[in-house]
């Protein structure tokens, strides 16, 4: 294969980041007032590597097989460029209101997302260590964007450091893989596996692989950092560290293990339905004391990887399509969700308490029903999009014959019902406190409503997402 | 034609857009919502009754079906009633117009919400029972519990907020663990169609799991001792309207399930399962009775009653006899009737004096006597008394149970005289005796929207208790089918072994 070639199946990574150092430029000469144009740019930068992707939907290789295409990648990629778009949105409109905006937020958010895409592509540890790096050390910068806020640069620094270590721990498992199967191509890992077995240097380098990406998606006992970074980040880039970034986490996380360790399934299988039990627990118990609705959506992100992480360890076709479907559910959910934290305003400053949505359905009851519909989705509750999602994942747990880990799950997720209720509780059954601000800015209004009618209605025709998320999930099982 | 369970199921959908579509002040709104409520539920009812005159009582297969694509292969948009589904969507139907009219003065606030929440609640109530897939019939089971939480949390009592998160988790509980049956069935049938599950033949081992999880569901929705403690709580709380909504439909989806998905799948598991749920039914039946009489609250009264009613339900479902199982789907129509009945009268009071402790009352026959009159009849029907529609499902269900198990029918006996202890107790201290009560003295007999309201029910539970002919012509075919299978299956099950035994016993 020629580079010519190769350079091809990276073109819409390319686009970005040709795109993301002219666009340096451009806010380089014109300042802070272009952000806006800046943004409008990324934005459209986004579309057309997903206008690319979804028009190219043949398989491809680059690079000695470093660089895959696949449908697999094709659906996520297209779930993470739609998240990334609409954040960069939702931040332009957020710190427009605070006139806080600064043109690099998009530019970093343009440079991470290319990461992301890089990460999900990736078939050798090489490819996968760089995609991952060049997201985070892009999501740092993120974290702490609000350099006047001492909470903010804390969320950095926290993200940074104990980023780092798990950066450290995922190379440190890579080595070890490396050392005991000679490569770091995914292929070559599988055939090697597949001829030796497991053996216990194997074992190790594969836990610390975990441990990293664990660390990655969030999930306990790896989630120490979520809800400190996520309170402490402005909203919109929580919002991107929610829906994008642990997307693409994840199916780094999915690649990782399907890809290379098919021929061990029964040593990674186990730590993962722990890693999975363990998150909806603690994510279920940990959230209902929560009075900060960012720390409260940080508790519920660990649950709802929880609950992914089932479909993983199913291991099967059919529970990477649930998670697929989970993923798609809570990408969209969580949109509409962070859309719904950034409106909240009172006299132009923003709010996080939960108890300042007090009476909310009396003083705006079209933004309480957006907010109460998602909440529901979250939830897990029929019709919501969200009981699709739990509904496959589950069925794939039962498939694979994981009784107990879906009971004590589905269990989890009674738990977590009732701090989802609270919010329901708070806005519709108590008494008005002031209300909020009716100004949001029309492109968050729109996330928030496009995300509450995809939540409701989705269960009339749930069919084409299922049947695409089947058709990529296929494509890693050879 | 073919369309018309869709049709009455999603009507008020329809109801709800015309609602969200009106503009004006907020009298206005309130105004064209509660219209809007009452004919939406009106044009439902008559389209139940269009299915009820349509229905074929001599087949037992499902009518009126509609079958298209759905979620995946295997889990289909199946509608489809027979003789077992088909009383309860005119129940449901029936109902609500009551619980519209009830809640015409007696709701103040968010009136458009309120009346969005109830139409909302009707579809997923008429959708339980007329899905024929799992998934199908688990999106309306669970979805219900949202405009019900919201009925209960907005518009009720003081402990409102405790009644409606105890409700939703309790229900939610129950309902989880059948959500992973349901998907253990799919993966092992390779379907969740109700109508190929009916004729699967699940492992014996398999139903054992899969019976007690759908038992965690039904039994709390339904609810039985000792998973009742929601119920109580519910009904006090909630507005008149919820309260009937909650006591009339809402419980009769646990026997409902127990008839439709238990026993005719499950039919080994039932059957090793029928003492259980006889000692719970029986303990429900006399404890619960015996704490009724102990009651201060009015509804909290009633809402005990219920769950002693209800184990007469549970009781003769499991007796699977052609009179147990009859009598059982008699009785929760009866019940639904009559306790809904009940909680309306409670609401004509309540409406009037803003209390529901019996002490408050006493009588009320001096100034009220229509209303005397009308509790009377169905605190009677609710007592089981020959001539109302509680006598018929009483009397058969106790026959069902005589036939499986005289201890069992000996025990539920007693339950009866209970019954009409806290019942006619009750009824004598708020009714008669003298009206010494100041606040009392100027109180109003019923108005003519009240009069209009309890006449009709007045009537359906003498013409129930007199002439119960109609119900069992249409559901006498399914039940029969329904124990003929049941019996069919268990002597499959048991025929290995029968041949086993014969030599052995040649010898």
């Amino acid at each position: 294969m020629t580079l010519h070639a190769d350079l091809i199946v990276l073109l819409p990574e390319l686009m970005l980041a040709i795109g993301a150092m002219a666009l340096l430029l451009v806010g380089v000469f014109a300042g802070d007032r272009a952000t806006g144009l800046v943004s409008w740019l990324a934005i459209a930068l986004l579309a057309a590597a997903g206008v690319y992707i979804f028009a190219h939907p043949e398989p491809a290789k680059a690079f000695h097989g470093a660089f895959t295409v696949d449908g697999f990648s094709r659906f996520v990629k297209l779930l993470i460029l739609t998240g990334a778009a609409l954040c960069i949105l939702m931040a332009k409109e957020f710190f427009a209101i605070d006139r806080t905006q600064r043109f690099e937020l998009p530019v970093l958010m343009l440079l991470a997302t290319l990461g992301m895409l890089l990460m999900v592509s990736a078939s050798s540890f090489i490819a996968l260590y760089m995609g991952l790096e060049l997201q985070s050390l892009a999501l740092y910068v993120l974290a702490s964007f609000n350099r006047d806020s001492l909470r903010s640069t804390e969320a950095g620094l926290k993200y940074f450091v104990l980023g780092a270590l798990s950066s450290g721990m995922l190379l440190y498992g890579i080595s070890l893989i490396y050392g005991f199967t000679g490569t770091t191509e995914f292929a070559g890992i599988a055939a090697a596996t597949a001829a030796t077995g497991a053996n216990i240097g194997l074992i190790f380098g594969l836990v610390f692989l975990i441990a990293g990406l664990a660390f990655k998606v969030g999930a306990v006992p790896f989630h120490m950092w979520t809800p400190d970074v996520y309170e402490g980040s402005p909203t919109p880039v929580t919002a991107f560290f929610v829906t994008a970034a642990k997307v693409a986490a994840f199916a780094l996380f999915i690649r990782a293990v399907i890809a290379p360790f098919p021929a061990v399934i029964h040593q990674w299988q186990q730590v993962i339905l722990a890693v999975s039990v363990l998150s909806t627990v603690l994510g279920a118990v940990a959230a209902i004391g929560q009075t900060n609705i960012k720390r409260l959506l940080a508790y519920s992100s660990i649950g709802h990887v929880g609950y992914a992480l089932l479909g993983l360890a199913a291991g099967t076709a059919g529970g990477i399509q649930a998670m697929l479907v989970y993923l798609a559910f809570y990408l969209i959910t969580n949109l509409g969700m962070f859309a719904c934290v950034a409106a909240m305003r009172r006299d132009g400053e923003s709010v996080e308490d939960i108890s300042d949505l007090a009476g909310l359905s009396r003083t705006q009851p079209h933004y309480a029903f957006a907010l109460g519909a998602l909440v529901f989705s979250l939830a897990g509750l029929p019709p919501m999009f969200g009981f699709v999602g739990k509904l496959y994942v589950f069925g794939a747990a039962m498939q694979a014959h994981l009784y107990i880990p879906a009971i004590i799950n589905v269990l989890a997720s009674v738990i977590g019902a009732f701090y989802y209720l609270r919010i329901i509780q708070i806005m519709y059954f108590d008494e008005p406190k002031r209300g909020l601000d009716h100004d949001t800015g029309p492109g968050t209004a729109v996330i928030m409503w496009g995300s509450a009618a995809i939540s409701i209605l989705y269960f009339v025709m749930p069919g084409p997402l299922l049947a695409i998320a089947g058709t990529a999930a296929h494509t890693l099982f050879p | 034609m073919s369309h018309i369970l869709s049709l009455v199921t999603f009507l008020p959908l329809i109801g709800i857009v015309f609602i969200l579509l009106t503009r004006g002040s907020d009298a206005t709104v309130a105004r064209n919502a509660k219209w809007a409520a009452l004919i939406t539920t009106l044009v439902e009812f008559v389209l139940a009754m269009v299915i009820w005159i349509k229905f074929d009582g001599t087949t037992a297969a499902f009518q009126f079906v509609e079958q298209g694509n759905w979620l995946a292969p295997g889990i289909t948009y199946h509608m489809g009633v027979d003789g077992i589904s088909m009383l309860f969507v005119v129940l449901t139907a029936g109902l609500m117009p009551f619980c519209i009219l009830a809640s015409w003065n007696s709701i103040e606030t968010r009136v458009a919400e309120y009346m969005i929440a109830f139409l909302a609640l009707e579809t997923m109530m008429i959708g339980v029972f007329t899905s024929l897939d799992l998934v199908l019939f688990y999106l309306f089971f669970e979805a219900g519990l949202i405009p019900m939480f919201l009925i209960i949390g907005v518009w009720g009592g003081k402990r409102r907020i405790y009644a409606s998160f105890k409700f939703f988790l309790y229900t939610l509980l129950g309902s989880v663990l059948m959500l992973l049956a349901i998907l253990a069935m799919y993966y092992m049938a390779g379907t969740t169609d109700i109508v190929t599950l009916l004729h699967f033949h699940f492992p014996p081992a398999m139903q054992t799991w899969l019976w007690l999880a759908f038992f965690a569901s039904f039994a709390v929705k339904m609810p039985m001792w000792p998973v009742h403690t929601w119920l109580p709580d519910a009904h006090v709380e909630a507005p008149t309207a919820g309260s009937v909504i909650l006591a009339g439909i809402l419980l009769k989806m646990g026997g409902y399930g127990f008839l439709r998905f238990s026993v005719p799948m499950f039919p080994e598991a039932s059957h090793m399962f029928a003492p259980f749920v006889f000692t719970l039914s029986i303990v429900a039946i006399i404890y619960t009775s015996l704490v009724a009489l102990a009651q201060e609250d009015i509804k909290k009264l009633i809402a005990y009653s219920s769950v002693a009613h209800m184990g007469f339900v549970t009781m003769g479902i499991f007796t699977i006899t052609h009179q147990g199982v009859e009598g059982g789907i008699f009785q929760m129509l009866s019940h639904g009737v009559v306790s809904g009945a009940l909680f309306l009268c409670v609401g004509v009071i309540y409406d009037r004096m803003h209390t529901r402790e019996i002490a408050a009352y006493g009588g009320l026959v001096n100034r009220m006597p229509v209303y005397a009159a009308c509790f009377m009849i169905f605190t009677l029907a609710n007592v089981g008394l020959p001539g109302t529609g509680g006598f018929v499902g009483e009397f058969l269900t106790m026959l069902g149970a005589f036939a499986a198990n005289t201890w069992v029918a000996i025990f539920a006996t007693t339950g009866i005289i209970l019954s009409a202890a806290y019942a006619l107790y009750v009824y004598r201290r708020v009714v008669f005796g003298e009206l010494v009560k100041p606040a009392l003295m100027t109180i109003k007999d019923l108005s003519p929207r009240e009069f209009a309201i309890l006449a009709p029910l007045v009537i359906i539970t003498i013409l129930m208790g007199v002439y119960p002919k109609p119900v069992f012509d249409v559901t006498t075919a399914s039940v029969r089918n329904l124990i003929t299978e049941y019996n069919t299956a268990l002597a499959m099950d048991h025929a290995p072994q029968v041949a086993a035994r014969l030599p052995g016993d040649s010898k």
